[in-house]
């Protein structure tokens, strides 16, 4: 057996364990474990896989993807939140179905994506990051400032506007759970499946070499904006259910750190597969949880600072020794003793190193 | 020119025509339908001719320090590739030096009296926080980005590592000098303050215009930094070098010319460009946490507008941005009993959407 189908082998009989273990979770973890650490990193791992699959398969790293989840959460605020009398509720308090409220913020989110996409569809590589940043920095004042959308102060009390067979998110935090499991399988269902599709291909192919795609006859821009569509609706989606999930959503949540946040959480999982989006999701609120509780009130001993400071040291080292993540050493491992480079490893050579590969980017613009 | 290539440019035209006519005829103080939102806070060009010319001037000025800022990071872009994502957090770490070193100096506690400060208490914090920044950047860049060239994402990606960690320190650390029995630390907005001989109006002899003396000087010095960086990069050789580094490294090299020590001398002067900016920033608003992204924003807008690594770029840049911003915020309309438009960030999108459906690389930036 060739060591490539072992390592498929491997992967599967992982990834079957991993399903079960998550199916399983809430009879094997205490509800504060499950709903602090398991959903969230569910949500988070979504929209993180939202950005993998723009790097890994569309070669853009989108900075954009928690502006996106940003707007999917407040056009949902804006839409289901009623006003309550005696009490203030932020925003546009229009009271409608929560059902179609959920189906315009997708819609909305997406049509924004699709919109973005097109502005930054012929930037490549560095350009491309520079941009969405600026997306993202521009989200995060529109909504802070513009007072009919919420304001400063954060859109409280989502949650408890849900369709009925989405059931109460308030309390039944285990259905909560489920729910963002199940999404986050559809998702990456999706994700397998669009690179199968001729629309797939044709991106991983303009992802490689766009100058010879388009000289082939294909629209390189086109594809470039649908994938970012695509990328919008599963962040618009994570968006809804990190709004159940935190019950409100403010500002401070499609900020700056909250952008880097996600960029940690899909470097340190792997830039290269969607897999890693909720590997490292996970990784990463492991270490928030175990860290923060640590840190002395009065800052970490000797430089002083917060779980920032680790957190940012953590990806220094993660960019510097593996700009491919965990993925990235997962794969490492599996290619160490490997001198003749048999030809069955070549695609996955060539998928690996994203970061790294994009050296030329800037002259094939 | 055919009509699909024509049909854009005319819609972008009429739109910045009318924009202009909005500003100068077309706006009313007047009270609008439904008595909550005013469409600017004065009437057009024409009802209030003073009001214009000081919004015109509040945009160049700002012009002026947005240059300084982001002609540091279109520096060091333009030589070495590097996307500097730490820039905003070089800004943020000299105005705090800075402002610490101006308490030193006062001894006056926390809020200084601009009459007290005179400009050697002002321009040495500039100088400290300058040195102290620079040198701060040739270690980030000796130590984590020499080694890497050509690979611009991961340079990218340790310089916001970079931006994490220096932000959550700088929370940490500063402002020191705070009130009597505040605590350190906080990342608290302080400000610097102006040289005393600034704080007053100038008479511009133009519809009784009074105008700050110390947003005049804020130009001046973009103006300054401009001509400066002009000669260095036009008339020395060092900037022969970086010239010819920008346009073709590999040749350079060839030639025997030591580009390692180019890049090093560039990242300290964008990084003490960074510093001179937060110091004229901080004189004229504030330093508190959060301005580091803020003024990455910046940077980059006026980068991504103007074209990377080009000098003449990051003027238009910052001219184009800074009036946009200024008058969008003065004559968009007013909800509300607000001073000034919340949907200012908007101009700005729409701006940066503009010069990008037409010019990909910038208006002065180079394809590919």
């Amino acid at each position: 057996m060739t060591r490539a189908a072992t390592k498929a082998r491997v992967e599967r009989a992982i990834g079957i364990a991993a399903v079960a273990l998550a199916v399983l979770a809430p009879f094997l973890f205490t509800a504060f474990w499950l709903d602090a650490i398991l959903t969230q990193a569910l949500i988070f791992g979504i929209a993180a896989a939202s950005l993998i699959f723009l790097s890994a398969y569309g070669g853009m790293i989108s900075l954009a993807q928690v502006a996106l989840l940003g707007i999917s959460g407040y056009m949902l605020g804006n839409m289901v939140t009623a006003r309550v009398p005696g009490g203030e509720t932020k925003g546009l308090t229009l009271g409608w179905d929560p059902t179609l409220a959920i189906v315009l913020a997708i819609l909305i989110t997406t049509v924004v994506g699709l919109v973005f996409g097109a502005l930054a569809s012929r930037s490549v590589g560095i350009y491309f990051l520079m941009l969405t940043l600026v997306y993202s920095v521009i989200a995060n004042v529109f909504f802070g400032s513009v007072t009919q959308f919420g304001g400063f102060s954060p859109i409280a009390g989502v949650n408890s506007y849900t369709p009925g067979f989405v059931g109460d998110m308030v309390n039944d935090r285990q259905r909560l759970y489920y729910i963002a499991l199940i999404v986050a399988a559809l998702v990456y269902v999706l994700v397998r499946f669009v690179l199968r599709t001729p629309f797939g291909l044709v991106l991983q192919g303009v992802r490689d070499e766009p100058v010879r795609m388009a000289s082939l006859g294909f629209n390189v821009p086109l594809h470039r904006m649908l994938a970012f569509g695509l990328g919008a609706f599963i962040a618009s989606l994570a968006g809804i259910l990190f709004v159940w999930w935190q019950g409100q959503i403010a500002p401070g949540d499609l900020g700056l750190p909250a952008t880097i946040y996600l960029l940690v959480i899909a470097v340190i999982g792997g830039l290269t597969r969607v897999e890693g989006a909720w590997l490292g999701a996970l990784a990463v609120l492991l270490i928030d949880n175990q860290v923060t509780n640590r840190i002395p009130s009065d800052g970490l001993p000797l430089i002083g600072g917060s779980f920032n400071t680790i957190i940012g040291a953590v990806f220094l080292v993660i960019v510097i020794v593996s700009p491919d993540g965990l993925l990235g050493i997962w794969e490492r491992l599996w290619s160490v003793g490997r001198h003749d480079g048999g030809s069955d490893d070549e695609p996955e050579r060539a998928q690996s190193q994203v970061i790294e590969s994009q050296e030329g980017a800037l002259g094939t613009s | 020119m055919p009509l699909s290539r024509l049909a854009p440019r005319l819609l972008v035209g009429a739109f910045v025509l009318f924009g202009i006519l909005y500003v100068l005829v077309i706006s009313t103080p007047s009270t609008g339908v439904g008595g909550n939102w005013r469409t600017t806070n004065f009437g057009s060009a024409l009802d209030d001719p003073a009001s214009f010319v000081r919004v015109l001037l509040d945009g160049i000025t700002f012009a002026g320090l947005l240059f300084i800022v982001a002609s540091g990071f279109s520096l060091i872009f333009g030589l070495m590739r590097v996307v500097n994502m730490a820039h905003g957090s070089f800004y943020l770490l000299a105005g705090y030096i800075a402002y610490e070193v101006q308490q030193e100096m006062s001894g006056q506690g926390y809020a200084i009296p601009g009459t007290d400060v005179n400009t050697w208490e002002w321009v040495l914090p500039m100088l400290v926080a300058a040195v102290l920044v620079a040198l701060f950047g040739l270690v980030v860049q000796q130590a984590l980005l020499s080694w890497n060239q050509g690979q611009d994402l991961r340079q990218a990606l340790i310089t916001i590592a970079v931006s994490v960690i220096v932000a959550d320190q700088i929370i940490a650390h500063f402002p020191r000098h705070v009130f009597a029995g505040a605590a350190r630390g906080g990342g608290n907005a302080v400000s610097l303050t102006w040289p005393g001989w600034t704080n007053r109006l100038v008479d511009l002899h133009v519809w009784g215009v009074q105008y700050s003396l110390a947003r005049l000087c804020m130009l001046a010095i973009g103006v300054a930094v401009g001509v400066g960086l002009w000669l260095w990069l036009y008339r020395t050789r060092t900037g022969m070098v970086i010239r010819a580094g920008v346009d073709d490294r590999q040749m350079t090299t060839a030639l025997g010319i030591n580009i390692q020590r180019t890049f090093a001398i560039a990242f300290v002067v964008g990084s003490a460009l960074a510093a001179v900016g937060a110091v004229v920033g901080g004189s004229q608003a504030n330093i508190s946490q959060g301005q580091d992204g803020q003024w990455l924003l910046n940077a980059l807008v006026v980068v991504i507008i103007g074209g990377m690594g080009s000098l003449l770029g990051a003027a238009a840049g910052s001219l184009l941005y800074a009036l946009v911003f200024s008058y969008s915020a003065s004559y968009l309309p007013v909800v509300g009993d607000g001073c000034c438009t919340q949907y200012s960030v908007v101009s700005t999108f729409i701006l940066l959407a503009l010069v990008l459906a037409f010019r990909p690389q910038g208006l002065f930036g180079r394809a590919g």
